[in-house]
């Protein structure tokens, strides 16, 4: 599906969130990308129960309120979220618009961009296991999208989190699972673990204590699997493999975008926080330049001074006349206060 | 102002200076050693991964629950695995060795 809009936000943790009102204060609109199911980026994935003690008035707040507020206060401007996908490839158009394609193929064509992807995209943690890219996406997955293919399979499900919990219970109705976790203890609801270990009493999967160490097969088909305990190795026969380790964060595409970074980071000035392509920004944790702090805070002011510009791209014949929110009319109407 | 020693992933070591109230991610990272810490050290990404040397392990305060369950995140965990962002730097501490965990 193809949009358009004036500005793409790469990234929706709290700066990208801020971004949309910084922008919709000068009426410019957003779309924005983001890898995870849900807006609020590391605060709403890796510390939503955190309280967080530096963002100015407020003395204490947990990173998931943080989220909820940013998010209410956004929502105003009426953004729209194009969430589990990342943003692929960016391409200029004829008429000096950016076209961006996400993983998902939907595209979205914006004047100016704004990378807000803080420590990067979120993306599954993969074992270190060698040659374990031979057997991604035919034996081994990082997330089960077709469960029917798992139908009467031997199943080997590694970690100890929500997901691999969750899948264990779901897939040992259908097939014959094996859970692998590294200690006897879970990190995932206690509800989930309680489900599991009833089952496992059952006999309707089993359970084992150890760490993945290596994969066997060929042509992207696992033979077997072997885990090793203190001082052995075992071996597993199994048909899929589905690590569960969490996620981590990565750049991703944006690095083959050409735009000129510093050790993974993007180089803005900071002025505009414009990147080394003309319209196209990079604010918060992911942008560097001398003193950077990675503060929210300062994610919040870099979105503000980044808004300033995209509104000279997106209205090159308009004068900005810079208005307080204290002032504004239209604004006080459409908050209702 | 104390010292800790290092080891990094080639296997060279590496004398850091060490302030008390800092973390040993904190002391790794400043010095420019390779520890991803990505979540800044609030024991919510398992990216700062390191092994205590045995004979100095039992020193440590032992590991709260969020420790744990973080590590299940990491690979190649040893009996002496800790996240470094867990630990502050005290005075008892003085040449502990530590090595940097596999990426």
């Amino acid at each position: 599906m193809e949009h358009k809009t004036d500005v793409v936000i790469i990234g929706a943790g709290p700066v990208g969130l801020f971004a949309i009102f910084e922008l919709g204060l000068l009426n410019l609109k957003c779309h924005l990308i983001d890898n995870l199911d849900k807006v609020g980026g590391q605060c709403a994935e890796l510390y939503p129960e955190k309280p967080i003690l530096d963002i100015p008035s407020r003395i204490s707040i947990t990173a998931q309120d943080l989220t909820d507020n940013l998010l209410k206060q956004a929502k105003i401007f009426d953004p729209v979220f194009h969430l589990n996908q990342q943003a692929e490839v960016v391409e200029k158009t004829e008429d000096k618009k950016w076209k961006i394609t996400t993983s998902e193929g939907n595209i979205i064509i914006g004047k100016c961009i704004v990378i807000a992807s803080g420590a990067g995209s979120f993306v599954p943690r993969k074992p270190p296991i060698n040659n374990i890219d031979l057997y991604e996406n035919k034996s081994v997955f990082y997330a089960v999208k077709d469960i029917s293919i798992m139908k009467g399979k031997k199943i080997l499900i590694v970690g100890g989190g929500d997901s691999a919990l969750d899948w264990t219970i779901n897939l040992a109705a259908i097939a014959d699972v094996t859970l692998l976790h590294r200690r006897k203890e879970f990190r995932a609801a206690p509800d989930s673990v309680l489900k599991m270990l009833n089952l496992e009493k059952q006999n309707k999967l089993k359970f084992l204590v150890g760490q993945l160490s290596s994969i066997e097969g060929e042509n992207g088909k696992i033979r077997n699997i072997e885990y090793k305990t203190e001082d052995q190795t075992h071996l597993i026969q199994t048909d899929y493999l589905l690590p569960f380790y969490g996620l981590k964060m990565e750049l991703g595409p944006v690095a083959e975008w050409g735009l000129n970074l510093n050790e993974n980071l993007i180089k803005v000035d900071t002025e505009k926080f414009e990147t080394s392509i003309p319209s196209i920004f990079a604010i918060g944790d992911i942008n560097s330049y001398p003193g950077k702090l990675k503060l929210i805070l300062s994610g919040f002011h870099e979105a503000a001074l980044m808004a300033q510009q995209c509104f000279r791209y997106c209205n090159p014949d308009k004068k900005l006349v810079f208005k307080y929110t204290t002032v504004s009319k239209d604004l006080r109407k459409k908050i209702g206060v | 102002m104390g010292s800790i020693f290092v080891n990094d992933r080639d296997g060279k070591t590496h004398k850091l200076d060490a302030q008390k109230g800092s973390t040993f991610m904190e002391i790794i990272r400043d010095a420019g050693l390779d520890i991803e810490a990505a979540c800044g050290g609030c024991c919510a990404c398992a990216t700062c991964h390191i092994y205590i040397d045995h004979n100095w392990f039992d020193m440590l305060p032992i590991k709260e629950g969020d420790e744990e369950a973080m590590l299940d995140q990491t690979f190649h965990i040893l009996k002496t695995s800790r996240l470094g962002c867990q630990i502050e730097y005290e005075d008892k501490y003085e040449g502990i060795n530590l090595t940097l965990a596999p990426e």
